[in-house]
C-alpha cells in the first residue's frame, strides 16, 4: 500500500487560549475508501511524535507508517472495510501548521511566539478536516497515549459526531508524575544553547538537548522487564558502553532528524494541560451526553499510562450504564505495548468495530 | 412452563449447557443484560445474535475477555463483586449470575447488588444438596464435589455450600418474588423433589415492588 500525504488549507482556527491562527494547514493520509453513505469512517490519532503517515510505504522514505501493523487489508482496522484517515496534529512538524511553519503577520517562523495549543484545538482542526471530507458521524475514532486523549475529547465534545471511540493505553488528565517526565524534556531542550529561546531556524539545532528528551522519553516508554530482556547489562565492545546507552543515544540522535524542538515543547504542554473533567463535576459528567460505545483497552506493564487512568474512564462510563468494554492486556512492553501487541489488539478491535458497524448499519 | 417444555420432556441443550437453554427462554427479545463473570462471552454473543439483546459483560480472567470482546460483546474485565456498585439503579433488564453465587465472598450482598442494578436476577447455582453429594458426603466424609465442580477442597473455586433449600429459605428471608424456577440434572428438567434430585438450579428472581 503505497501512500500519499495531502494538506487541506483552513481559513481560521480559533483556539482555547484565545488566539485565532489564520490559515492552518493539515497533513493527512487516507487509506481505503469511503462508502456511498459515508458511514465507513475511522480517523487514527497518533501519539506524542507520530504523524499523519499511519500505514502503508512512504514512496520518497520507504518507511512504514507508525500503525502499519494494525492498518491495512485484513488488519484490525481493515481498509477493505473501513476509510482510514489520520493527520498530523496542529502543532506538529510534520505538515500541519505548529511553531515552526511561517507566521503570516509577520513573514516570520513562528518559533516561541506560537500560541498555547491544547488537545482541545487539535481535535477541533480533526473535526474540520473531517467536516471537509464530507464525513458527519465517524464509525470510530482510535489512538494510543496523546491519541487516546484526543480520542476521549472526541467523545466528550462531538458525542453525536463519533458512534464509537477506542481510547488506549491513556488517561482523562496527566498525573504529577506525566507532567515531570515532560518537564526534564522540555528542560533539557530549553538547556540547550542551541536553542537559543526557540530561534534556530535555519541555523544549528538545539539537537543535543532534544536527543535527551527523546531519551527519558523512551525510557518511560518501556518497562524494566522489556529493558532487561532487550539490553540486560550486555556493553558494546566497539564503543565501551552499555547497549542501553548506545541505544538511547541512536533513538535520541535519530529523533533529532524528524522532530521540531519547538514542537516538543508546545505539545508536551498541550498534553499537560489535557483534563477531560476541566470545568465539570466528574468524568461521568462529561461523558454523560455520549452515545458512543467505548473500547477502552490499557496494558499491565505501562507505568507511564497505568491501568488505573483508564479505569477511570471506564468507571465513568459504567455510573451511566454507558455501552463500554474494558480490557488489561498482559503485556511486558510498558507503554509502548500499543504499538507491539499486534494480534490482541487485532483481534478485539475487529471483533469491536463488527458490531459497531451492525449498530450503526441497524440506524 | 414453556411451551416448547411442554412438548420436550429434556431440556434443550444450548451451548451443550442445560442452564443456558434456560437462560435464553427466560431472557425476552431486545433488553438489556449484565452476564457476571461471562467467561469467553458465548451466552452473551448467543444472546445478542439470537435475541438482540445489548449484551454486556464482566470477567476478570484476561485471556476471557479478549475472547468475548472479540466476538463483539461488550465485556468489562472486572471483579464481578467490586464492580457492580458503580452500575446505576435499573440498568439491565436482567442480571445473570450463572455457577458463580457458590464463588463469591458474600453472595446475599452479591444478588442484592444484582437486584438494585437489574430488574431481575437469574440465577444459575449447583445444588449441593443433590442425593449423590449426600450420598459421598455420608460414604466418604469429605467435602462436597459435584460433577461440574469435581475440585479437591483446597483448590476448589466454591467457598459456599449451599442447597436450593437454603436458597429458598434466603429468598423468603429477603422477601423476594421467585418468578420461575427450573431445576436439571445433566441438562435434564427435575420436576420433583429438586433438593435431591437438581444438580442445578435456576431461578429467576425479582424484588417485590
Amino acid at each position: 500500500m503505497v501512500v500519499s500525504t495531502q494538506t487541506k488549507r483552513f481559513d481560521s482556527l480559533e483556539l482555547d487560549c484565545g488566539v485565532t491562527l489564520a490559515p492552518v494547514d493539515v497533513a493527512y493520509q487516507t487509506y481505503g475508501t469511503l462508502n456511498a453513505d459515508r458511514s465507513n469512517a475511522i480517523l487514527i490519532t497518533h501519539a506524542f511524535s507520530g504523524d499523519a503517515h499511519a500505514a502503508g510505504i512512504d514512496p520518497q522514505t520507504q518507511q512504514k507508517g507508525w500503525w502499519d501493523s494494525m492498518i491495512g487489508p485484513g488488519k484490525g482496522f481493515d481498509t477493505d472495510q473501513y476509510f482510514v484517515i489520520c493527520s498530523n496534529v496542529l502543532g506538529g512538524c510534520r505538515g500541519t501548521t505548529g511553531p515552526g511553519s511561517v507566521d503570516p503577520a509577520t513573514g516570520e517562523i513562528f518559533g516561541m511566539t506560537f500560541p498555547v495549543i491544547t488537545i482541545g484545538d487539535m481535535v477541533r482542526l480533526q473535526a474540520r478536516l473531517i467536516e471537509s471530507l464530507g464525513i458527519e458521524r465517524l464509525l470510530c475514532v482510535a489512538g494510543g497515549s496523546m491519541g487516546g486523549m484526543q480520542v476521549l475529547e472526541w467523545a466528550a465534545r462531538f458525542p453525536d459526531r463519533v458512534a464509537s471511540a477506542i481510547p488506549i493505553a491513556t488517561t482523562p488528565r496527566h498525573s504529577a508524575q506525566q507532567i515531570a517526565f515532560n518537564e526534564v524534556g522540555r528542560q533539557a531542550i530549553m538547556a540547550d544553547p542551541d536553542w537559543n529561546d526557540g530561534n534556530y531556524y535555519g541555523g544549528k539545532l538545539p539537537g543535543r538537548g532534544l536527543a535527551v528528551a527523546r531519551m527519558v522519553g523512551h525510557i518511560t516508554y518501556m518497562s524494566d522487564e522489556s529493558m532487561r530482556q532487550k539490553f540486560g547489562r550486555r556493553q558494546r565492545e566497539d564503543q565501551g558502553i552499555f547497549e542501553v546507552e548506545s541505544y538511547l543515544r541512536y533513538r535520541g540522535s535519530q529523533f533529532v532528524d524528524r522532530f521540531d524542538a519547538n514542537s516538543y515543547l508546545y505539545i508536551t504542554k498541550a498534553m499537560d494541560l489535557f483534563d477531560l473533567a476541566a470545568g465539570q463535576q466528574s468524568l461521568t459528567a462529561v461523558l454523560e451526553r455520549s452515545k458512543t460505545k467505548f473500547l477502552v483497552i490499557s496494558f499491565t506493564s505501562d507505568w507511564l499510562y497505568p491501568s488505573y487512568q483508564s479505569q477511570e474512564v471506564v468507571n465513568a462510563l459504567r455510573r451511566r450504564n454507558q455501552d463500554v468494554a474494558y480490557i488489561e492486556l498482559t503485556s511486558k512492553y510498558g507503554h509502548d505495548a500499543f504499538l507491539v501487541e499486534v494480534d490482541e489488539q487485532t483481534e478485539i478491535v475487529k471483533g469491536f468495530l463488527h458490531r459497531v458497524t451492525k449498530g450503526v448499519n441497524r440506524r | 412452563m414453556t411451551a416448547a417444555r411442554q412438548h420436550d420432556p429434556f431440556v434443550r441443550d444450548l451451548l451443550g449447557r442445560g442452564d443456558y437453554a434456560i437462560f435464553s427462554e427466560i431472557v425476552a427479545p431486545q433488553t438489556c443484560v449484565l452476564d457476571l463473570g461471562c467467561g469467553d462471552g458465548e451466552l452473551l454473543s448467543w444472546l445478542a445474535e439470537n435475541k438482540d439483546v445489548d449484551a454486556r459483560g464482566v470477567e476478570m480472567d484476561a485471556a476471557k475477555v479478549q475472547k468475548a470482546i472479540a466476538k463483539g460483546v461488550s465485556c468489562y474485565q472486572g471483579n464481578l463483586e467490586e464492580c457492580l456498585a458503580d452500575y446505576p439503579d435499573g440498568a439491565f433488564d436482567y442480571v445473570i449470575l450463572s455457577q458463580t453465587l457458590q464463588e463469591v465472598r458474600r453472595p446475599l450482598q452479591v444478588m442484592n447488588e444484582m437486584l438494585r442494578v437489574g430488574h431481575r436476577a437469574i440465577v444459575a447455582f449447583p445444588n449441593f444438596g443433590h442425593w449423590r453429594v449426600r450420598l459421598a458426603h455420608l460414604l466418604t466424609g469429605r467435602a462436597p464435589k459435584t460433577t461440574r465442580f469435581p475440585h479437591e477442597w483446597y483448590d476448589s473455586p466454591n467457598i459456599h455450600f449451599f442447597t436450593v433449600d437454603d436458597f429458598e429459605i434466603l429468598v423468603a428471608k429477603e422477601n423476594w418474588h421467585i418468578e420461575k424456577r427450573v431445576f436439571l440434572d445433566d441438562n435434564r428438567e427435575v420436576k420433583m423433589l429438586p433438593n435431591l434430585l437438581a444438580e442445578t438450579a435456576v431461578y429467576l428472581v425479582r424484588r417485590k415492588s
